[in-house]
């Protein structure tokens, strides 16, 4: 196991700065006649939303033909992102007029799945639009894995935490949710898939071909289902995954981030019981699945943690002689 | 037959709307600029920045010399002449202010936005703009950004550039992002200089009554602003900052000012140093304490007259484009491209506020006129218009 991991880290993960090269990305993309479609799911993101547009139309469209069509899809915003998208001439869509006939859900899976309709590229990249300091990594870095191997399937973003640390080591890791919710479950059913650093990021890129096979719940849980159904269906060859060095964006309260667990853990429920493991659980793991990185290499580190039970103490015989409990017959 | 300049105003407007196909690139290049920090002496990162466009667009001669400024050629047709375009790289704002840009519809607010890195993104996204535009000078186009232009940085990066350049320069022409309408064609003699009050540690705390550094410095700025100043030719001192101290009840043991003299008038600048150096000589002398008079940089007065073609042309390039003229003197690249005897003026490409604050902002409306006015000049000068006969 640790070492398919080792080897999978090894081969499917990235740096963004190996895919500088942009007219390279270019090159290589025409050559496999893929197109490529970006799609940013928004809800109420003003402050954001036009230095995004702005750069990706800049140097993913005008510069360097990267990306063939790009769309915001948006969940209602009461505040001024449409517009601000519109001025600068991204193509804006509203979820609820996207499908009509199958009527209208409110949340980020939703117009991530309506994005496969409206859009139509062999590869869709999402990013979030909530991010402060957008680059052109952003896209480069997920989509390049795609362009370049073409037995991978779907890329996610992970991004370095800076933490304080004295040796040339550091801890890394996704956020918090991930760390005690994910990683911890992750941990137990599905060990190999431990080895994605940040499961939850809103950063991916993902071939249309397994897009339109997945189901997408509309909340919270959607990256998480993702996860889980491109790994039942396609193994973890299927995935690659790209440092993109740091990601500033806004902290959402931990009360926030219960109502994200509580979905996410109710995706994973469901999928444990679609794939018919909940009554034949696997042997529960033991080993904790954690990640440190020296420098650009990422090395899983594991730990042991056995949770011994001890019985209730009136088993024990010492005991009840002490308090004068009778054995029991 | 139409004249030249005739022909060239003519095409302002269109220009102006065909700008519009460059907004994201211009923009982008303004934004990713603008969230490099760069305070004066750390410019290499944005330099950088503009190397690699630079390569990116096949320019000539892509250099960074030893002063940190980056240089590139865009060839003209004969590459007979050649013109300089240049912006300072170096902003006001340190390394640890947050420099993230935001966007909305109509502006962009971020710290250093409209000075300077819409005016560097002005110089790297030039070539492209050119390109689309299908215009193709006769000149070369010197693109130049340059290092260590503010403050104590006094001007470093040209004064290199100007002192080692080999390539003989027609004009030139120093861009800024705000404001549009600004035509600065003379420099301002300029004084910049700082006053340091240190206190001995064997002062006497008793024998005054108001006591320490910042009691002693205040009386020099007391003494300053009793100095007679001229309203015309128009003169100022500006007191720029003033530090000293550390809480309510500790005597300061130093303090110091910085300030700043610009005059239109020759030599007043010296003679109101002079009057300056007096003062702290005075008070020096009646008060045991330390005062060191340093001079930080210093600009003489000089410039282009109000009907040199380059300047009339300017003039009628803004008047088609219903832009007001705000006529005003430079203490920046200007002056030593002035005093090098290299006609030159300055430009601002758009409208904007709160320069040098935190929340710094630009209109992009504007900055298509800003732009159309830039190219409008370029091909006056290309064309001749501008040579004094």
């Amino acid at each position: 196991m640790s070492n398919k991991i080792e080897k999978w880290l090894e081969t499917n993960t990235f740096h963004h700065g190996e895919f500088w090269d942009i007219l390279k990305l270019v090159e290589e993309k025409e050559k496999k006649g893929l197109t490529i479609s970006l799609c940013i799911p928004t809800l109420n993101e003003e402050k954001t939303i036009g230095k995004e547009i702005v750069i990706f139309k800049s140097e993913l469209m005008e510069r360097y033909p990267l990306i063939d069509e790009f769309a915001v899809i948006d969940s209602g915003s009461e505040d001024k992102t449409l517009a601000v998208a519109a001025a600068f001439g991204a193509d804006t869509y509203l979820a609820a007029d996207i499908l009509p006939e199958v009527g209208d859900k409110r949340g980020k899976g939703e117009n991530l799945w309506k994005a496969i309709y409206q859009l139509s590229g062999d590869i869709i990249i999402y990013v979030d639009a909530d991010i402060k300091n957008i680059h052109p990594r952003f896209v480069t870095g997920i989509v390049a894995p795609l362009i370049h191997n073409d037995t991978v399937k779907y890329c996610k973003a992970f991004y370095d935490r800076p933490m304080a640390y004295s040796s040339g080591i550091r801890a890394s890791g996704g956020g918090r949710v991930t760390e005690i919710l994910i990683r911890p479950l992750f941990s137990l059913f599905f060990p190999e898939l431990t080895a994605l650093i940040q499961p939850l990021s809103g950063e991916f890129a993902v071939r249309r071909e397994v897009l339109e096979r997945i189901p997408f719940p509309i909340g919270y849980g959607v990256e998480t289902a993702h996860i889980l159904d491109v790994y039942h269906e396609w193994g973890l060859e299927a995935f690659a995954q790209c440092d993109l060095d740091q990601r500033v964006h806004r902290n959402q309260t931990t009360n926030a981030l219960g109502k994200m667990s509580f979905g996410i853990l109710q995706t994973f429920i469901n999928r444990l019981k679609s794939y018919g493991m909940v009554d034949k659980l696997p042997e529960l793991a033991t080993l904790y699945r954690q990640f440190q990185a020296e420098g650009n290499r990422y090395e899983q580190v594991t730990r042991e943690i056995v949770e011994y039970e001890r019985p209730p103490m009136i088993t024990i015989p010492a005991y009840r002689k002490k308090n004068g409990i009778p054995d029991p017959t | 037959m139409t004249h030249p300049l005739e022909s060239i105003l003519h095409h302002i407007h269109p220009h102006r709307e065909a700008l519009h196909s460059v907004r994201e690139l211009l923009l982008a290049n303004a934004l990713m600029l603008g969230e490099i920090p760069a305070p004066t002496g750390e410019e290499a990162e944005r330099i950088n920045f503009l190397i690699n466009r630079y390569t990116e667009d096949g320019l000539h001669n892509i250099s960074i010399d030893e002063a940190g400024n980056g240089m590139a050629v865009l060839p003209g047709k004969t590459g007979k002449n050649n013109i300089l375009v240049c912006a300072h790289a170096d902003t006001a704002f340190q390394r640890s202010v947050d420099h993230a840009m935001s966007v909305t519809a109509d502006s962009i607010i971020g710290p250093g936005i409209g000075d300077n890195s819409l005016g560097l993104a002005a110089i790297v996204t030039l070539p492209e703009i050119l390109k689309r535009l299908d215009i193709r000078f006769d000149d070369n186009l010197i693109l130049l950004g340059c290092t260590r232009s503010l403050g104590r940085g006094d001007l470093g990066g040209i004064r290199f550039f100007l002192e080692n350049n080999t390539l003989p320069i027609r004009a030139g022409l120093s861009l800024e992002g705000i404001q549009l309408g600004r035509l600065s064609y003379s420099g301002v003699g300029m004084l910049r200089g700082e006053i340091s009050v240190n206190v001995s540690p064997g002062y006497d705390w008793a024998r005054f009554g108001a006591s320490g550094s910042v009691a002693i410095l205040t009386k020099v700025v007391q003494r300053i602003m009793e100095i007679p100043i001229p309203m015309q030719p128009p003169t100022q001192i500006i007191f720029g900052a003033i530090n000293g101290g550390t809480s309510f009840g500790t005597r300061p043991s130093s303090a110091n000012l910085r300030f700043e003299i610009r005059s239109e008038k020759a030599g007043m600048a010296g003679e109101l140093k002079a009057k300056i150096m007096d003062i702290t000589e005075e008070i020096e002398n009646t008060s045991n304490a330390q005062i060191r008079f340093s001079l930080v940089a210093e600009r003489q007065t000089g410039g282009l007259d109000y009907a040199h073609p380059l300047v009339k042309t300017m003039r009628q390039i803004l008047s088609t484009l219903e832009v007001k003229p705000r006529i005003e003197p430079s203490v920046g690249e200007l002056s030593q491209l002035i005093e090098r005897g290299i006609p030159s003026v300055t430009l601002g490409l758009t409208c904007g506020n709160n320069k040098n604050e935190f929340n710094e902002s630009i209109e992009i409306q504007p900055v298509f006129s800003g732009i159309a006015q830039l190219i409008a000049l370029l091909q006056s000068i290309d064309g001749g218009l501008c040579d004094e006969q």
